[in-house]
């Protein structure tokens, strides 16, 4: 009798369990933004490559230690004189719409990259030449000169491939309806409500995706997006408000990732942008610049501007990275050596103005910053603008100082190159040095680890020495969600990728 | 009467092109350079350029002016830069999203504001007058967002007995559509109820005092079928022209509680705009919401002139 009772039950939970597999399941993502178009050609956001995460699919990845790792691309080799790459590719790759990804398909995507009108890949692409086809399963990048940083970029969404066939037939509006060959396939989108992806059936790693469908929901208010969270109507938030990290340690039903950025928190100061660089001591003389990062405590910054949610940093690489430059390392305050400074450039009580945009984390780094470098004898004027605003302002050179942030890029040279080589679109300190340029340029073209990290060692020397940007820290993207959500990767782009993550 | 609605439908045209002109060269003074922040963080220049090329903002003001009004007098509002969507299409998402909402906050704001203004001007002086003066002023001074957040607390957070915030068609779940939209049309609703009772109090203590009331308690009335017939039926005049404009007021005034309720309506869809400088979403919006009072403006003339037909002469 209990034997039969048990083959029942045995027979009824073996019949359930299917049942219970086919369950639909959706992975519901609240977002601090609305992204932008969902083109990876002509987007621009942060938060728009949270969603290419689960969309589209590129060449290449990186790692928790960001290391590059292949993803739709199977290896590649680089030429002796690193002007060639050759990729190879998966073969068992097809587009959203059933199309197969070959090496035509990848010439296409980037060769739209490169030509599309108004695309924001050109610049990212800029050495690539052209694009062969070797076989169906293989490219061959022809670059203008070496270009290490090139791996990286593949990373990121110029390594996304998009289906010709979808591309060909929308044309500029390809982002309402994108086509590409990611985990998720694109369902809709109502602007500033939801983007709802769904499980592609043929994805080539379909054994690592655990969710029937993905919901991304922006909600801009961070305690909103956590209330959402709490009550159960999302899974995972990104960006967490740093006040909110206790709440969330002190809760039970709730996880939480830290992952430091790759990019930075900072202050540009205008050395050579305007006229204006040559009125103020600051973008005139580099002992005030030395004076003013002296007199600031990053540690200090760090606890009051951000919770203590972030890593004092004084680089453009934080200082766990690879290519941080260890003989330089993060000046501890002394404002006494900065008032001798001061008197040395005659200049003791030197006053500037202070732009910051008028996010919440921005205005606190400038009242913070303001009250310690009146100890050393500043008087700092904040000039609160909004955003749009300053970096106009910024672009023409009327500001002396300006508290910015950068999202980072997995290559240090994508933090540095356009901010410091000369006349790069963002280089709003208007820094230009010839010697700079060349070690820019030798980094860019040297693929040896050791030999870069001497090459950053050597710039770091003097671009920190110049100071066109004080480094100040970098922010941890702050990840809240369910406990029972398993498998996420802290990649240090901040991208949660949705593939081998599933509910426990 | 034809010749009344002519003239008054002729003047239109006028006031819509000043409105015209007026966003067009309000927004041209906006600070902050549209193509650089519209290009992301990359601010690529060859990216800015071709935005520049596409907003036409490498052209003069007279031209750009003419583009944009070609293709609004073709039914063209242009086209988000930002989401690369018709500006036309998401006003038509956004605006029935705000509609419903801002007719919630309403009944609310009314259901809540009328009576509480009839029992404090009817019991005034006691305790009934003072509670209803308190809750008011706690109306009046408590902030949409802070407000929205406490209520998220409670019935999200704690009880869980509604969504923290979003928006589900009615024609998808009418049941979720009123379990989102209840708390965003309580904060909207609360404030414009104080509004409402300060308004309804004073109008019916102005009317319980007049001739017309003291003879009907005379006739031996009862007292309440004075407040609620006589007094009331008259105090409700201003009542319902004050409603009005409120109700106006929150078509594009619900920006804070659709942010912090993320209530996907006109008034998120304008400011995140205006940030972002999408220029052709600002004008679209604009040229609507103006286009939409001024047609309301013209339906209510044309209501008075029929019910008192001294105007037509005018």
């Amino acid at each position: 009798m209990v034997n039969a009772f048990r083959r029942c039950t045995l027979i009824v939970v073996c019949a359930l369990l299917p049942a219970l597999g086919a369950y639909a399941q959706t992975l519901r993502i609240g977002l601090a933004e609305d992204p932008d178009v969902l083109d990876p050609t002509l987007a621009r956001s942060f938060v728009g490559r949270i969603v290419f995460a689960s969309l589209c699919d590129k060449l290449f990845d990186i790692d928790e230690k960001l290391a590059i790792v292949p993803q739709l691309a199977t290896g590649y080799e680089w030429s002796a004189d690193n002007k060639t790459l050759t990729i190879k590719l998966r073969t068992d790759v097809t587009f959203h719409d059933g199309e197969k990804l070959d090496a035509a398909a990848v010439k296409y995507s980037l060769e739209r990259h490169k030509t599309m009108a108004g695309s924001n890949r050109r610049g990212e692409l800029a050495p690539l030449a052209s694009v062969d086809v070797v076989d169906a399963a293989t490219v061959r990048l022809n670059l203008t000169a070496p270009f290490s940083p090139l791996l990286a970029q593949l990373a990121d969404r110029a390594g996304m491939i998009v289906s010709p066939k979808a591309a060909q037939a929308e044309g500029d509006k390809f982002g309402a309806k994108p086509v590409c060959a990611g985990p998720f396939k694109f369902v809709e989108r109502v602007a500033q409500d939801r983007i709802v992806l769904e499980r592609y059936a043929n994805y080539w790693n379909k054994a690592n995706v655990h969710f029937d469908r993905v919901v991304y929901l922006p909600i801009p208010d961070s305690t909103v997006r956590l209330a959402n969270l709490r009550s159960g109507q999302l899974d995972f938030i990104e960006r967490l408000g740093p006040s909110d990290v206790p709440q969330v340690k002190s809760d039970a039903r709730l996880k939480l990732t830290k992952i430091t950025e790759i990019g930075y928190q900072g202050i540009t100061i205008n050395v050579g942008k305007s006229d204006l660089a040559q009125k103020n001591p600051l973008g005139r003389d580099p002992r005030v610049r030395e004076a003013f990062e002296l007199a600031l405590d990053r540690d200090g910054i760090v606890q009051v501007a951000n919770d203590g949610e972030g890593d004092p940093g004084n680089q453009w690489v934080a200082p766990t990275n690879a290519f941080y430059a260890k003989g330089m390392p993060i000046p501890q305050r002394n404002v006494a050596r900065a008032k001798e400074l001061l008197q040395q450039a005659g200049v003791t009580n030197p006053s500037f103005t202070l732009m910051t945009p008028t996010t919440a984390d921005a205005q606190r780094i400038a009242q913070v910053v303001q009250a310690m470098a009146r100890e050393a004898g500043f008087d700092v004027k904040i000039q609160s603008t909004e955003f749009a605003t300053s970096l106009d302002l910024a672009d023409k050179g009327q500001f002396d100082a300006y508290v910015l942030a950068w999202s980072g890029r997995a290559d240090p040279d994508g933090n540095i190159f356009s901010f410091d080589a000369c006349k790069q679109p963002l280089n709003y300190a208007g820094y230009c040095k010839p010697e700079v340029d060349d070690i820019l340029n030798r980094s860019r073209s040297t693929r040896d680890v050791a030999e870069r990290t001497k090459l950053f060692g050597e710039l770091a020397a003097i671009v920190l020495k110049d100071r066109p940007i004080i480094y100040l820290y970098h922010r941890h993207w702050l990840w809240a969600y369910v406990s029972k959500l398993d498998g996420l990767r802290a990649i240090p782009d901040g991208l949660p990728r949705v593939t081998g993550v599933r509910f426990k | 009467m034809t010749t009344f609605i002519i003239r008054r439908v002729a003047t239109i045209i006028p006031t819509l092109v000043f409105v015209s002109l007026l966003i067009f060269g309000l927004q041209q003074l906006l600070p902050g350079d549209p193509a650089m922040i519209l290009a992301g963080e990359e601010r690529d220049p060859t990216v800015i350029a071709h935005l520049r090329e596409t907003m036409h903002l490498d052209q003069p003001f007279p031209v750009r002016y003419a583009y944009w009004l070609r293709g609004v007098l073709h039914g063209d509002l242009g086209e988000s830069l930002r989401l690369q969507q018709p500006v036309r299409g998401l006003i038509a998402d956004k605006l029935p999203v705000t509609l419903e909402l801002a007719c919630i906050a309403i009944v609310i704001a009314l259901a809540i504001g009328i009576p509480a203004g009839v029992v404090s001007a009817v019991k005034r002086g006691t305790v009934w007058d003072y509670g209803a003066n308190v809750v008011a002023l706690w109306g009046l001074s408590t902030p949409n967002f802070w407000l929205g957040i406490m209520l998220i607390l409670l019935f999200s957070v704690t009880l869980g007995w509604l969504p923290a915030s979003g928006y589900v068609s009615p024609f998808d779940d009418w049941r979720a559509n009123i379990a989102s939209m209840i708390m965003p049309a309580f904060v909207l609703g609360n404030a414009i109820a104080a509004v409402l009772m300060r308004h309804t109090r004073s109008a019916m203590l102005q009317v319980l005092s007049s001739d017309y009331v003291r003879t009907a308690r005379a006739k031996g009335v009862l007292e309440r079928d004075v407040v609620l017939k006589h007094a009331l039926r008259n105090a409700l005049i201003p009542i319902i022209t004050l409603g009005a404009l409120e109700f106006g007021t929150l078509l594009s005034g619900a920006v804070l509680t659709e942010q912090v309720f993320t209530i996907p309506g006109f008034g998120k869809l304008i400011v995140d705009a205006v940030f972002n400088r999408d220029y052709a979403v600002v004008q679209g919006v604009v040229l609507f919401t103006a286009t939409a009072y001024i047609v309301l403006n013209l339906l209510a003339d044309i209501a008075y002139a029929i019910v008192n037909p001294r105007i037509r002469v005018q």
